[in-house]
């Protein structure tokens, strides 16, 4: 009976921790997401529900200082200019605690956008609440969503492409075949794929 | 009652998994005067015996790069284990993923200043799709990322340490 008693005990620990870390561990390609309202270089907050025409996002999290997400920056502006007028624009997030990284405060990311000319939004997960719940690890990390009425399912997860240090050595372009899929109407064929990447600072 | 052991190895995994990154302490850097020009640049194929040694020591791998601020934070702890741990068997690796252009920029200047007592070597390869898997399957491909491991055992653990942390994250390997 005490085993039986202790075993009862421990599975609903393990459940219910099982249930928490899924939480934690953020979304899967197929789950919906939740859409979120962040302030953007312009001191406006942005929001998907706030594009009306649009049939889906090329979300990133990426930020000012990380090797990785200054390689890709020219690669996530042609993604924007290349993809906004289909439909599927651009969203930058930072998601690291400017207490932590001070390069990556707001001040920085405007003068940054402005040096590299972002046409996209570039905001600030300033509680970091959003990024835990898409479940990126590090910058630079994308997701592509599709909206289905009002709801943005997760069709790809991973890297912009297979070369993030060297443009010059791309040999798969992962985010746009992703994206191209969709515009046609398919499911893309590569959902997740790797990517090295700084990893998100929060404070201790 | 099957069940309930795996039950019980799936809790202690979670639990091992949760301990948080805390109460920060530094380790001293130690002093010595050699200098390290010379750090070996590798891609995957150079770098995979180092990480699939057969032998009676414990190793432990550490990728970080000069400007990973959470990498360098931590890095006095490995230097602590070098250090500590000589007599024991574990050898410290310091996989650097500076880019190419960083490496007589940034890495070897750091080095030199930082007096690493461990082995650092340099790691280049652009095909991130198949080093990163390799490397670990369940790595997301972010930095700070480390492996434990001797002929027997292997851990992978995608974080940060505290000094108290990777060194009981050693001690299971060394009891």
């Amino acid at each position: 009976m005490q085993t039986i008693k202790a075993f009862l005990v421990l599975t609903t620990l393990v459940v219910t921790t099982f249930l928490s870390k899924e939480i934690e561990k953020g979304y899967k390609v197929g789950d919906f997401a939740d859409d979120f309202r962040l302030e953007n270089i312009d001191g406006k907050m942005v929001s998907m529900a706030d594009y009306k025409d649009a049939k889906g996002f090329i979300l990133v999290f990426t930020c000012n200082t990380c090797p990785y997400s200054v390689a890709n920056e020219d690669r996530i502006i042609a993604l924007d200019k290349k993809y906004k007028s289909k439909g599927y624009p651009v969203i930058a997030i930072n998601p690291n605690d400017p207490a932590v990284v001070p390069a990556d405060d707001m001040a920085s990311m405007k003068e940054r956008a402005k040096e590299k000319g972002f046409s996209f939004p570039y905001l600030l997960d300033k509680e970091q609440k959003v990024y835990p719940k898409y479940g990126a690890t590090k910058t630079p990390h994308v997701f592509v969503l599709n909206k289905e009425k009002s709801k943005y399912r997760v069709e790809y997860i991973g890297a912009i492409d297979d070369s993030s240090r060297n443009p010059n050595n791309v040999k798969e372009k992962f985010v746009e075949d992703a994206v191209e899929a969709l515009l046609v109407g398919k499911k893309p064929e590569k959902v997740y794929t790797r990517a090295i990447g700084c990893s998100i600072k929060v404070a201790n | 009652m099957r069940i309930f052991f795996i039950v019980i190895i799936c809790f202690t995994t979670f639990l091992s998994c949760k301990r948080q990154e805390k109460e920060e302490t530094k380790a001293e850097i130690i002093e010595v005067t050699s200098k390290k020009e010379n750090i070996p640049t590798v891609d995957y194929s150079g770098l995979e015996p180092y990480l699939t040694k057969n032998d009676d020591k414990i190793y432990v791998v550490n990728f970080w790069a000069t400007w990973c601020k959470p990498c360098v934070e931590e890095l006095p702890y490995f230097e602590a284990i070098t250090q500590r741990y000589k007599e024991n068997n574990v050898e410290v690796l310091l996989v650097s993923l500076d880019f190419p252009n960083q490496k007589e920029s940034r890495l070897i200047p750091f080095v030199n200043k930082k007096k690493l007592l461990s082995k650092v070597i340099h790691f280049d390869d652009e095909n991130e799709q198949e080093w990163i898997p390799k490397i670990n399957n369940n790595w997301t491909g972010a930095i700070p990322a480390t492996i434990i491991y001797n002929k027997n055992r292997r851990k992978f653990y995608e974080r940060s340490f505290t000094e108290k942390e990777l060194e009981s994250e050693l001690q299971t390997f060394l009891n």
